[in-house]
C-alpha cells in the first residue's frame, strides 16, 4: 500500500533540545539545575549579559551536538563556529541569540521513522548548537497580559535546534517523528525529556504545494498532532472559502487546541547574522571518529539485534526498542529468563498494560516480572492468575508472592484434581453413561463437578483431559 | 595641596615606604579634587582610601602594592560605577571585576577612579562624552585625544601615575600622542578582554598608559596572559620587564611611506624622522616600505567597528541595569530608553553598523570590510617579515582644538507620523574627525602591537612616534622605545603646572 497524501500536506519541524543533563551552561559555568530553584538564582554576568562578560564554550555541549548529529545520521562539519543572531526581545539579555549560521556543527542526515505506509525517511537539514533565552511569566494570557515577569534561570542552557526537510505527510507522521527523536535523544543520555522545556517544537506545514504557516511554541508531541492537525483544517477551510494561505508565523495555544497568527513575512525580523568575534572557530573534525565510538547502541540497531539474539519477532523488537529504559528492563529479564518465554510477557502483557495505564516501565521491576513468569513456568499459577498479579501490582503495589498468596492463586496438586476427578466419575454415573453413549455435553457437567470439588483451583484445560483419560480408560 | 608630578612605579612605591599608601593615595586625591581638566566620571575616594589604608595595615608583597592607579570606564569595576561615558549607564555598578581589574588589586593596585573617554570608546577627542570634555593639559584649549582621553590626560597631569585604557582603533596611543605620555596597544588575544564593555571586539584590546616604557612593561607583566574567561586570549608566557635593555644595534626599521600621506602635519613630519635619525644614530637601520592597503583601512575599520558595536550594544535597553525610561510596553520603554540614553556618535555609529548587516548590504559592505581586513593584515605580515618594527607618526597632526572637528548644523526632521516636526543640531561630517585614525586602525585591523611614546613638541604640543612590531613581539618594541626613552630627553618634558 502506497499512502497517496490527499491533501498534499508537508510538514517541516524544528526542533530545540535543551541539554539539561550537562552539568552547566553552554557559555558560562551556572548550573543547569535551575528547575527546582527560585527565579534569577541560577545567574551570572555571562548568562545574564552584562556589559563586558564574554562567552566561553562548553566542550561538553559540543561533544552532546556532535553525538546528536552522528545518532541522526548527519555529516559532521570539519570546521564549526558561532554567529550572533540579533534581535530585541526582554528574554535574550544581550539582544542577540548566539547561534549558528552558515557552519552548523552538524549538516544533512536522515531519520528513519513508521511512517503512513510502512517505513519513511525523514531527512535532516541540519543541527546547530545555540543558547536557550530566558523565560517570560506573562500574567495572565500572552494576547491580554497585565504584566510580565523574567528568570533568567534558562538563559544560556544549551540548545540543540534540529531541523528537518518538510517530508512529513501528516501530523501522525510528525508525531512519530517527535517520539523517535526523543527516544534516539534518551539513548544518547543527552536530555531528560520530563523536565519542562526539554523539547519544543516549531511545525512548518503547507497544503497542495500553497504557503507554509509556521506554528511555534508547541511543547508536547501531542500537541503537535493537535496543532498539525488544525491547522490542515484551517487552511482547507480557507481555501474553500476562496482564500489563500499566507506565510506566517502562528502561536498555538495549547490550551484551546487552535493556532493563532503572530505576525507575517513582511514583519519579519532581518536577523543580521554575523560571526561572533568573541569565540573562535572550532576544528571538531578530529573529534568525529572518538565520539562515534562512543555513540552508544541506538533504537535502530538494538530492533535489529534484538531480532537476531532473542529470535523475537519484528513486532515484539520494535515494541521493546521504543524506549532505552524498557530496552534495558527486557535484557535485564532476558538474562534471567529463556528469551523466548519472557518476550511476549514483557513486550505484550506489560507493555500493554503499562500502556492502559498510561504509566512508564519504571512502574514496575525486573525482579517482580521475573518472579511472576517463573511462577506461571513452574506451574505454579496460570497465565490468567500471573495477569492479575501485574495488574495488581500496578494498581495498588505489593509484592507478587503476598499477591498470589492473598488471593489464593495457587494452583492445586494433580493428586487433588485426580482424587477429584475419581470421585465425579463414581458419584455421576448417569452422565457417565451419556457421555460414553456419544452425549458430547456431559463431558462439561463432569469437569464442571471437579472444578466445583476443587473450588475451582485447578487449571481447567488439565481437569477436562484427566476427565477424559479416566472415561477412556 | 601636593603639587602634581610625574612618578613612575618605583618613585610611588619608594613615597609610600617614606611615608604610607594612605598618604600617597590622598595626595593624589588632593590633586584630583583640584583638577582643570575633568579626566574622571568617577572619583573612588572612600574605596580607594579605604584600600591604601587596608595595604599599610596588613601589608602586601605585590609588585604594586599601594600604587595608585586609574581605570578607564569602560572596563568593569566591581562596586564602582561603570559608565562608559554613556548617560544609558549612568548608575550601572558592575558586580564583577574584569580580569585585569583583578589582576591589578592581586598586585595591590589601589583604584583612584574612572576615566573620561568617548562615549563607549566611539571617537578620537572625548568630546563624545555624556560627561563633558576632558581637556588637554598642555593646552586647555584642546582635546586630550580619545577615546581613552582621560586615561592619558589624568597620566599627563599628574593625578595618577598610572593607567589603562582600551585601544580599539587607536584609543590608547591617540591621547598617549596627543597628551606627550607612553601608551601601548597589545597583541589581540595578549590581554583578557573579560570586563572590557565592548565595542568592537574583534579590534580592540585593553592597554597601559604610563610616563615611561619601563611602567608599561611592570603593568604589563601584571594584566597580560591568558584567561580561560576569554575565548580570544591567548596561551603564553610573558616577562616584558626582560625586554628592557639599551641596545637597538642591529634592528630593522621600516618607515611605511602611506603613513606619513598627504594632509601630515609638517612639524609631526620632522619630528617623527628626527627619531628615525636617532635610532640610526643608536646603531638600527631603517628603509622605505610600502603598505599598499593603508588607504583602504579606515573604511573597513569603520564598517567591521560599527558593524559590532551596533550588535554589543543591543543590550543596553533599560531592562535590567541603567537607565529606564518610561514607555506603555516594552518595546516603546526599550526604543525611549535608547533615544534618550545613547549621544549622537553613538547613534551614528548604531544605524550605520546595522544598515552594513543588513539583508542586501551584509556583502557589499561588511563582507567586504573583512576582505579588505585580511588585504591589511597580508600588508603588515609581508612588511614585518623584512624588518624588526614599523615607525610613523602615531597621529598626523597634534591635539586639536575642542570643538574644531565637529561642526554642527541645523536639521529639520519631519516624522512621518503625527508628532510635531523639530529643529536639532547634528555633526555636519564626523569623516574629519575620523581621518586622524588613519595611521592607528590598521594596526587594529591586523592585531599586531603598537607603542606610542613623546618625540617631540611642534608649538608646545606633543608629538606621539609610533612603534609597531610582529604578532605578540611585544618585548622587540618595548627594547625599542626604552632605548629611545634612555637616550632621548622627549620625557621629561611636563605640561605646565606639573613636575
Amino acid at each position: 500500500m502506497v499512502y497517496d497524501n490527499p491533501d498534499g500536506v508537508m510538514i517541516g519541524l524544528e526542533i530545540h533540545v535543551q541539554l539539561n543533563k550537562l552539568n552547566t551552561k553552554i557559555f558560562c559555568g551556572c548550573s543547569t539545575k535551575y528547575h527546582e530553584a527560585g527565579p534569577n538564582t541560577h545567574v551570572c554576568p555571562v548568562c545574564l549579559g552584562l556589559p563586558g562578560a564574554l562567552p566561553v564554550i562548553n566542550e561538553k555541549a559540543v561533544e552532546s551536538a556532535m553525538k546528536i548529529g552522528l545518532a541522526l545520521n548527519c555529516e559532521i562539519v570539519h570546521q564549526t563556529q558561532f554567529h550572533r543572531k540579533n534581535y530585541y526581545y526582554p528574554d535574550l539579555p544581550k539582544g542577540f541569540q548566539t547561534t549558528q549560521y552558515d557552519y552548523p556543527i552538524a549538516g544533512e542526515g536522515r531519520v528513519v521513522i513508521e511512517g503512513e505506509d510502512g517505513e519513511h525517511v525523514v531527512r535532516i537539514t541540519r543541527a546547530h548548537m545555540e543558547e536557550d533565552p530566558g523565560r517570560l511569566v506573562h500574567i495572565g494570557t500572552i494576547e491580554k497580559s497585565r504584566g510580565t515577569l523574567i528568570d533568567y534561570n534558562r538563559s544560556g542552557m544549551a540548545l540543540i535546534e534540529v531541523v528537518t526537510e518538510p517530508d512529513m505527510r501528516s501530523p501522525k507522521e510528525a508525531r512519530r517523528f517527535l517520539d523517535k527523536l526523543r527516544n534516539i535523544l534518551e539513548y544518547l543520555d543527552v536530555f531528560d525529556s520530563s523536565l519542562e522545556g526539554a523539547m519544543r517544537v516549531d511545525a512548518n506545514i503547507s497544503i497542495g504545494g500553497g504557503s507554509r504557516a509556521e506554528v511555534k511554541n508547541i511543547s508536547s508531541h501531542k500537541g503537535a498532532e493537535r496543532a498539525l492537525l488544525f491547522e490542515i483544517i484551517r487552511q482547507k477551510n480557507l481555501l474553500r472559502r476562496g482564500g489563500t494561505v499566507v506565510l506566517e508565523t502562528r502561536h498555538f495555544d495549547e490550551a484551546r487546541g487552535v493556532t493563532i497568527s503572530l505576525r507575517t513575512k513582511e514583519e519579519e525580523h532581518d536577523y543580521r547574522y554575523f560571526p561572533e568575534p568573541d569565540l573562535v572557530p572550532m576544528r571538531v573534525a578530529d573529534r568525529t571518529a572518538r565520539i562515534l565510538g562512543t555513540l552508544p547502541e541506538l533504537p535502530d540497531a538494538k530492533r535489529e539485534r534484538f531480532i537476531a539474539e532473542y529470535g523475537m519477532i519484528d513486532m515484539h523488537a520494535k515494541a521493546l526498542t521504543s524506549g532505552i529504559r524498557i530496552a534495558d528492563f527486557y535484557e535485564d529479564v532476558a538474562s534471567r529468563i529463556d528469551a523466548k518465554t519472557c518476550t511476549p510477557w514483557v513486550a505484550d502483557v506489560l507493555k500493554g498494560e503499562l500502556n492502559y495505564r498510561d504509566l512508564t516501565i519504571e512502574s514496575f521491576t525486573v525482579d517482580d516480572i521475573v518472579g511472576i513468569i517463573e511462577m506461571v513456568v513452574s506451574d505454579k499459577i496460570t497465565e490468567k492468575s500471573a495477569v492479575e498479579v501485574i495488574r495488581t501490582i500496578l494498581d495498588s503495589g505489593g509484592h507478587p508472592l503476598d499477591i498470589v498468596k492473598e488471593k489464593g492463586l495457587l494452583k492445586v496438586e494433580d493428586d487433588v484434581v485426580s482424587r477429584a476427578v475419581l470421585k465425579v466419575i463414581n458419584e455421576n454415573e448417569v452422565a457417565v453413561a451419556d457421555y460414553l453413549g456419544g452425549k458430547e455435553q456431559s463431558l462439561n457437567f463432569l469437569v464442571g463437578q471437579v472444578m466445583k470439588k476443587t473450588r475451582g483451583r485447578a487449571d481447567a484445560r488439565e481437569a477436562r483431559e484427566m476427565v477424559l483419560e479416566s472415561l477412556n480408560q | 595641596m601636593p603639587k602634581a608630578k610625574w612618578m613612575s612605579i618605583p618613585k610611588v612605591r619608594e613615597s609610600i615606604a617614606n611615608t604610607s599608601g594612605e598618604v600617597v593615595t590622598a595626595s593624589y586625591l588632593d590633586i584630583i579634587k583640584n583638577s582643570k581638566i575633568n579626566g574622571y566620571v568617577t572619583v573612588n575616594e572612600e574605596g580607594a582610601i579605604a584600600r591604601a589604608q587596608e595595604i599599610d595595615k596588613n601589608g602586601h608583597d605585590g609588585v604594586l602594592a599601594g600604587v595608585p592607579i586609574a581605570i578607564k570606564d569602560n572596563i568593569s569595576t566591581k562596586g564602582i560605577q561603570t559608565t562608559c561615558s554613556s548617560k544609558i549607564l549612568q548608575g550601572y555598578v558592575p558586580p564583577y571585576n574584569a580580569h585585569v581589574i583583578e589582576r591589578l588589586l592581586a598586585e595591590g593596585a589601589v583604584i583612584l577612579g574612572k576615566t573620561n573617554m568617548d562615549e563607549f570608546a566611539m571617537g578620537t577627542s572625548t568630546e563624545s562624552s555624556h560627561y563633558g570634555t576632558t581637556l588637554n593639559p598642555w593646552d586647555l584649549e584642546r582635546v586630550p585625544g580619545g577615546s581613552s582621553g582621560g586615561s592619558a590626560a589624568v597620566v599627563a597631569a599628574g593625578e595618577a601615575p598610572i593607567s589603562l585604557g582600551s585601544d580599539t582603533g587607536g584609543s590608547v596611543r591617540c591621547p598617549a600622542a596627543f597628551c606627550g605620555v607612553v601608551g601601548l596597544k597589545p597583541t589581540y588575544g595578549g590581554i583578557s578582554r573579560y570586563g572590557l564593555i565592548s565595542y568592537a571586539n574583534s579590534l580592540e584590546q585593553i592597554g597601559p598608559i604610563a610616563t615611561n616604557v619601563s611602567d608599561i612593561a611592570t603593568i604589563m607583566d601584571v594584566i597580560g596572559g591568558h584567561d580561560p574567561r576569554d575565548s580570544t586570549s591567548i596561551k603564553r608566557n610573558t616577562a616584558y620587564r626582560n625586554s628592557l635593555v639599551d641596545d637597538v644595534s642591529g634592528l630593522k626599521i621600516g618607515v611605511p611611506d602611506e603613513y606619513f600621506a598627504e594632509g601630515i602635519d609638517a612639524g609631526v613630519e620632522k619630528a617623527v624622522w628626527n627619531a628615525i635619525h636617532k635610532f640610526e644614530d643608536m646603531g638600527a637601520t631603517w628603509e622605505k616600505i610600502s603598505m599598499p592597503h593603508t588607504k583602504y583601512a579606515l573604511a573597513s575599520y569603520y564598517i567591521i567597528a560599527m558593524s559590532e558595536a551596533s550588535s554589543n550594544l543591543a543590550r543596553f535597553d533599560g531592562t535590567r541595569y541603567g537607565l529606564r525610561e518610561e514607555g506603555e510596553n516594552w518595546h516603546v520603554m526599550a526604543s525611549k530608553t535608547r533615544a534618550s540614553g545613547f549621544g549622537e556618535e553613538v547613534k551614528r555609529r548604531i544605524l550605520i553598523g546595522t544598515y552594513a548587516l543588513s539583508a542586501g548590504y551584509h556583502d557589499r559592505y561588511y563582507l567586504k570590510a573583512l576582505k579588505v581586513r585580511t588585504l591589511v593584515k597580508q600588508d603588515f605580515d609581508k612588511a614585518l617579515s623584512n624588518v624588526d618594527v614599523l615607525m610613523a607618526p602615531t597621529m598626523p597632526a597634534p591635539a586639536f582644538k575642542i570643538g574644531e572637528k565637529i561642526q554642527e548644523v541645523d536639521v529639520n526632521i519631519e516624522y512621518a507620523d503625527e508628532r510635531p516636526s523639530q529643529q536639532i543640531k547634528v555633526v555636519s561630517s564626523p569623516l574629519d574627525l575620523y581621518l586622524t585614525d588613519v595611521n592607528t586602525v590598521p594596526v587594529n585591523l591586523s592585531g599586531v602591537p603598537s607603542i606610542s611614546m613623546p618625540c617631540g613638541l611642534v608649538d608646545g604640543l606633543p608629538v606621539g612616534l609610533q612603534i609597531i612590531g610582529k604578532h605578540f613581539d611585544e618585548s622587540t618594541i618595548m627594547r625599542a622605545a626604552y632605548s629611545f626613552e634612555q637616550n632621548t630627553d622627549h620625557l621629561t618634558k611636563r605640561p605646565a603646572g606639573v613636575e
